[in-house]
């Protein structure tokens, strides 16, 4: 009997000591953008799991996963690339791979990390499993004599990445089914200050917003002999631009019914245009500049969050009536948002308030409340599965 | 009468220069409180284009060592009016003139930490 109680003990233990199986599929990543560190959160229990430490500089940081959704890469302004095992909620592994940088994607078969950096400026291309280097691809323009920052990095089909040149108007899109053979495929004249880009939800385009003049610029990916042509170029026109304190995102599923939903910069309006013809549809009046503009995973919504002075707020569009149905207030200095993976709710964060808060998208009810220090970006594992995140 | 004006004028002159004055030597530190907004604002609303710990991002550096050269008044006027054709925004509409001196003679001196709330 003794024995027997022993051995049940014994299992009892085990059992306890184990974390026991589950998945990752209704798991996401926190940033806490001040003190370095991620926390790791369950989006059906609405709860924090456990906090990871020591990834450095977090502030603008941004996460792909891997595609078994177990590996977060964390990006982090200072150049630091941080892969977090979601599971044991422990760095798996971390370099510092440039001075200064701004995000970065996965490959579409999910053997390649790609960070874009501001300084050095260019992309490096790293193994997801061992992150080892595998290529390096300096942004050189002005005949090689100098290095532009680079921005919106998307992964697009055919194991190829897709980014723009702010200091050099450039779009170019990186092939590397030899990953240490990057063939670049150079699209100049894109369009002046190229701030961020977006690949659509198909993968078939990749938009670079601009700083430097009203529109964006649209690259064909199945037809890249086409070249970079411009869209929308006339939407502020003959109108004065506000001063712009904080430049506009253009990730997220900003498509939605055949119409993408585009941040027109220095305006406190959301652009509507038709993805068939890519020509402007409407315009729709909003609170302040937006930030980031996501369609919930449905397409019926579209969420929009704003900058400084006016990201106190969120507001909610209808994409059938096409108008704002609904303005919340999450909390002081509203960073960021993401929906759960069919969209029944959405996390925002709101940094000044430390906290992140989960409504419910149907209702608009607020379902829960977490502290968290400083939060800035929401990632969950759900973007393991979609082009362009 | 018309001779009044002159007068009033070198007067309020003369004041608007003391102020200037004044506000160069460094006397007219914000009070603490405002003090406080004030790094909050530059360490995460200047941050997002300068970095966090201000070694840059799509804006430069904003350390002692990149910035000692320059002169104050410059700055000062890059804040409050913002570089036209570049990303970098006026923010006169949140901050006074004195303000935004105090500002830059904090980043050349190494600015200072958020104090945690
Ligand atoms: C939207 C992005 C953005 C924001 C926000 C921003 N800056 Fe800038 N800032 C820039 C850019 C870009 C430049 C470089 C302009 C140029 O090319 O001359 C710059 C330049 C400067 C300079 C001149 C630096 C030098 O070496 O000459 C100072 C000082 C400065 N910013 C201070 C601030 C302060 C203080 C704030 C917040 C109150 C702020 N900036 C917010 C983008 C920004």
């Amino acid at each position: 009997m003794k024995r027997l109680l022993a051995l049940l003990a014994a299992l009892l233990l085990a059992a306890c000591a184990s974390p026991g199986l589950r998945g990752t599929g209704d798991l996401g990543l926190v940033i806490e953008r001040a003190s370095g560190s991620v926390l790791v959160v369950d989006t059906t229990a609405r709860a924090i799991l456990g906090r990871v430490e020591g990834l450095g500089d977090l502030s603008h940081a941004s996460a792909v996963f891997s595609r078994d959704g177990r590996f977060a890469y964390v990006f982090g302004r200072d150049g630091g690339l941080t892969q977090v095992d979601l599971l044991e909620r422990k760095i798996a592994g971390r370099i510092i791979q440039a001075g200064n940088s701004i995000g970065g994607a996965i490959s579409q078969d999910g053997r390649l990390v790609a960070a874009q950096n501001y300084q050095p400026g260019g992309v490096k291309v790293f193994d997801a499993g061992t992150l080892e280097l595998l290529a390096d691809i300096p942004a050189a323009w002005d005949d090689g004599k100098k290095l532009s920052k680079v921005v919106g990095l998307a992964d697009v089909p055919g194991n190829k990445f897709a980014f723009a040149l702010f200091d050099a108007g450039e779009i170019w899109v990186a092939d590397l089914a030899e990953p240490r053979q990057p063939k670049l495929a150079k699209f100049r004249g894109a369009g002046s200050q190229p701030y961020d880009g977006m690949v659509t939800p198909d993968g078939r385009y990749f938009i670079a917003g601009l700083f430097g003049e009203d529109g964006l610029a649209l690259l064909d990916l199945w037809r890249p002999e086409q070249g970079a042509r411009k869209i929308l170029a006339n939407y502020g026109k003959g109108q004065e631009k506000l001063p712009v304190f904080k430049m506009p995102h253009l990730r997220g599923w900003t498509v939605a019914g055949g119409r993408a939903y585009l941040p027109a910069i220095g305006k406190h309006e959301v652009l509507v245009v038709d993805t068939a013809t890519w020509q402007e549809v409407g315009r729709i009046p909003v609170k302040g500049q937006p930030v980031f503009i996501m369609a919930r995973p449905d397409g019926r919504q579209i969420w929009v969050n704003f900058a400084f002075p006016d990201y106190g707020q969120v507001q909610v569009i209808d994409t059938l009536e096409q108008k704002v149905v609904q303005t919340l207030a999450p909390g002081k200095a509203v960073l960021h948002m993401e929906f759960t993976p069919r969209g029944e709710a959405v996390w925002i964060s709101a940094r000044d308030d430390n906290r992140v808060v989960v409504y419910d998208t149907a209702s608009f009810a607020r379902l829960a409340e977490l502290p968290a220090q400083s939060p800035s970006g929401i990632f969950f594992t759900s973007r393991a599965a979609r082009i362009g995140f | 009468m018309g001779s009044g004006k002159p007068v009033r004028w070198v007067v309020a002159c003369f004041f608007a220069g003391a102020m200037v004055a004044h506000d160069d030597a460094g006397a007219a530190d914000p009070a603490p409180e405002r003090a406080a907004e004030l790094v909050r604002m530059v360490r995460q609303d200047c941050g997002s284009c300068h970095g966090l710990t201000l070694k840059g991002g799509l804006g430069p550096p904003l350390l002692p060592e990149t910035l000692s050269e320059k002169p104050d008044e410059s700055l000062r006027q890059t804040i409050l009016h913002g570089r036209p054709g570049t990303p970098m925004p006026p923010w006169n509409a949140f901050m006074n003139e004195a303000e935004a001196g105090w500002i830059v003679r904090q980043l050349k001196q190494g600015f200072p930490e958020e104090t945690r709330r």
